[in-house]
């Protein structure tokens, strides 16, 4: 009980402590065997999901909770004679919580997928401590309260993926990790210089204490704009999305799967500083419409140009590549018409929660299903050794499950009824439509075109007789198999019971996002 | 996997005796130099990076002098990569003991054992003794830089001195840093 009890106290840091001590262990365990290397990266991100529930079941029950690193005791925020924190804390709301599960389930699925799907390489030591380090970065992003902290695993998540996107050198993965890397040390830069814009006016680094002390100068305005520009950069969304495509294309398929949640992370961050560090600010000065509005363009552009980009390509990667893209769309729509709307009361009631929990409900559906289909074009280009969709075809008949878990994936994205994509997509369009009806319009027809354009790729993979050239092909190994069902158990659950995981998980992340008083609240006190 | 005892003649990559005899003399003092700013890290400016990029230049320093088949001869790469390892296990462990309270709590400040002297007030020469667990993690970080450093530099040094027939790279060279 006593053990529980330990283990509850300490949860936000365990999450990711137990990742990062077992990143440094891992090349000292794959001395044993290789076999006990993968079950134990499996089994560390597994025990981080265990802390991780246990956590979350406190929080929707008391709230948020913060952790204060290094003090007596982890609750005590403010040292004694202090009116502001000094110390590094992790604060921990409904949306970091939900946003800790995305990363996790995925890492848990991508890691069990990586076991066979990786080994005709070498050098898989390091392969797995940068895989683990890439969780901690997302989930440091995730759980931190303290905004330079979010930088420096900012540049934890940039450094690692960037290096893993390039681990194994094939084609242009050299051209495609240099390019992330690239990317991310400018978005990682203009992080950086807002940060020292708003520490050099308010001295302080916490984001609860700097969100009620910000006055909202025209300096704080420009911080808000390089924070916004260098969280987009990295998340991908339309004019920046350069490198998206050409980072998920090269990179390992289980690899790209989580590159996904780490741009979501990404995210995370800008809805973390829109809503919460300048949330306070943005609706007293009346400019949440504006701030809304940039968002929503943003969103749109990336719907529409993401989409539009993915129906030519053939090489299927790249393909769902485009169609990341694309997604983000929805969901910056969704939030970005919440943030339009936050600071009217009426509208927020009738349809601005709404858009929101539409939002933020396809953050989580898009992380399983493209994590899904990237796994299963990783199948495809383990079994065919190409990833050009013209070569391919007649997979179907030697890969059934491979098949089956594309169909899953394919319809989520398409948001085609009984799905999940289709009940985060139809919150967006019913609240959409209220606050523009051409928003809407364009959101149906960008998922229209989805879904055209994964007719085409199970059509020229998967039907039509067998080819010659893969007479021997046959279903990928059992690893990789689990590692996919991993992914679509959570699509089916959420497609069976969709109000279920709104109310549970969804909402919780909602509110948290809308509460910044009670976010401040927590650290400052009264203030 | 780099092998030491792979292609083409050492001795071109040696530089000359003169070279060589200044970078031994010189070798000794960079390293103090470097080992000096890790172990006072919490008390002059530096710390465990920077003592640990000192310290490193100093191996690089015979890297250049030696060139990278001789070093590799000496240490292989997996003793850097668990020397690199063990470092930040130092990090995060002590980081880890300290749970029975918070992540990080100091629990070795001013007990009066190891490092747990109380610092004096006012001006004074500086007491190595005090800062509890900050130096023991400015070394677990030192090690780690010192490994991961030049674990960099003699694979890249190593890349491009030896031309393997065909560019076949699996990948073991790319390495992530911290």
């Amino acid at each position: 009980m006593q053990f529980v009890e330990f283990i509850s106290t300490h949860a936000p840091i365990l999450i990711l402590a137990i990742p990062l001590i077992c990143a440094f262990l891992t090349p000292l365990v794959s001395r044993i065997s290789d076999k006990a290397r993968n079950i134990f990266v499996t089994c560390a991100i597994a025990l981080s999901l265990a802390t991780a529930v246990l956590l979350a079941l406190d929080i929707y029950a008391n709230g948020a909770r913060t952790y204060v690193f290094g003090a007596t005791s982890p609750g005590i925020v403010l040292p004694s004679g202090m009116n502001l924190p000094i110390r590094i804390m992790y604060e921990v709301d409904g949306m970091s919580i939900f946003m800790v599960f995305i990363s996790l389930i995925v890492a848990l699925g991508a890691s069990i997928y990586s076991w066979a799907a990786t080994d005709k390489y070498t050098g898989k030591d390091r392969y797995y401590t940068l895989l683990l380090l890439m969780v901690v970065g997302m989930l440091g992003m995730e759980l931190t309260g303290d905004i330079f902290n979010m930088f420096v695993f900012f540049e934890i998540l940039s450094i690692s993926s960037s290096a893993l996107t390039a681990y194994y050198i094939e084609g242009d993965s050299a051209e495609g990790g240099l390019k992330y890397m690239l990317l991310s040390a400018i978005g990682g830069l203009f992080v950086l210089i807002a940060i020292t814009l708003l520490y050099s006016q308010y001295n302080v680094l916490n984001m609860a204490a700097l969100a009620s002390s910000i006055q909202y100068t025209t300096l704080d305005i420009v911080a808000l704009g390089i924070l916004m520009t260098g969280f987009v950069m990295k998340c991908g969304a339309v004019p920046l999305h350069m490198v998206t495509p050409d980072a998920y294309t090269v990179s390992p398929a289980n690899i790209t799967a989580m590159l996904v949640t780490a741009s979501q992370a990404c995210l995370y961050a800008l809805f973390r500083v829109s809503f919460t560090l300048f949330g306070k600010s943005i609706i007293e000065n009346m400019t949440y419409g504006t701030v809304g509005i940039i968002l929503i363009v943003i969103g749109v552009l990336s719907m529409f140009v993401g989409v539009t980009m993915a129906l030519p390509q053939h090489d299927v990667k790249r393909l769902m590549a485009y169609h990341a893209v694309s997604q983000t769309g929805y969901m910056l729509l969704g939030v970005g018409v919440g943030l339009a709307v936050m600071g009217d009361s009426s509208q927020m009631d009738a349809f601005g929660y709404k858009a929101m929990e539409g939002g933020i409900f396809h953050i989580i559906n898009h992380a399983m299903y493209k994590g899904l289909l990237f796994l299963t074009a990783g199948a495809m280009l383990y079994m065919t050794g190409t990833r050009d969709l013209n070569k391919m075809g007649g997979l179907g008949h030697k890969m059934p499950w491979t098949a089956g878990f594309f169909i899953i994936g394919a319809l989520a994205i398409s948001g085609v009824p009984p799905m999940n994509g289709f009940a985060s997509k139809l919150l967006i369009y019913e609240s959409v439509y209220q606050f523009s009806p051409l928003l809407s319009i364009i959101a149906m027809v960008v998922s229209i075109l989805t879904l055209a354009s994964f007719v085409k790729v199970f059509h020229s993979a998967f039907m039509g007789p067998q080819l010659s050239d893969y007479r021997n092909a046959k279903e990928v190994p059992k690893s990789m198999i689990v590692g996919m069902c991993v992914l679509a158990a959570v699509i089916v659950v959420f497609s069976l019971f969709p109000d279920w995981a709104v109310k549970t998980i969804v909402d919780p992340a909602v509110d948290a996002l809308l509460n910044n008083a009670g976010y401040v609240h927590n650290v400052v006190g009264g203030a | 996997m780099v092998k030491a005892d792979a292609v083409q003649g050492e001795s071109s990559m040696r530089m000359s005796k003169i070279v060589r005899t200044i970078a031994d003399v010189m070798f000794p003092f960079a390293m103090v130099f470097g080992i000096y700013v890790i172990l006072h890290g919490h008390l002059t400016p530096g710390g465990g990076f920077q003592g640990g990029a000192a310290t490193a230049s100093a191996l690089a320093m015979l890297l250049v002098a030696y060139g990278s088949i001789d070093i590799l001869h000496r240490i292989s790469e997996h003793k850097l990569t668990i020397l690199e390892c063990a470092g930040a296990l130092i990090f995060a462990g002590t980081a880890a003991i300290g749970l029975f309270r918070t992540f990080f709590y100091n629990f070795l400040a001013n007990t009066g054992s190891l490092f747990g002297t109380y610092p004096g007030y006012g001006p004074n020469g500086g007491d190595l003794n005090t800062g509890g667990v900050l130096p023991i993690m400015n070394i677990g970080v030192g090690l780690c830089v010192i490994a991961g450093l030049f674990a960099i530099l003699v694979i890249m040094a190593y890349a491009t001195t030896v031309k393997e027939p065909e560019e076949k790279g699996n990948g073991d060279e790319t390495k992530g840093g911290h």
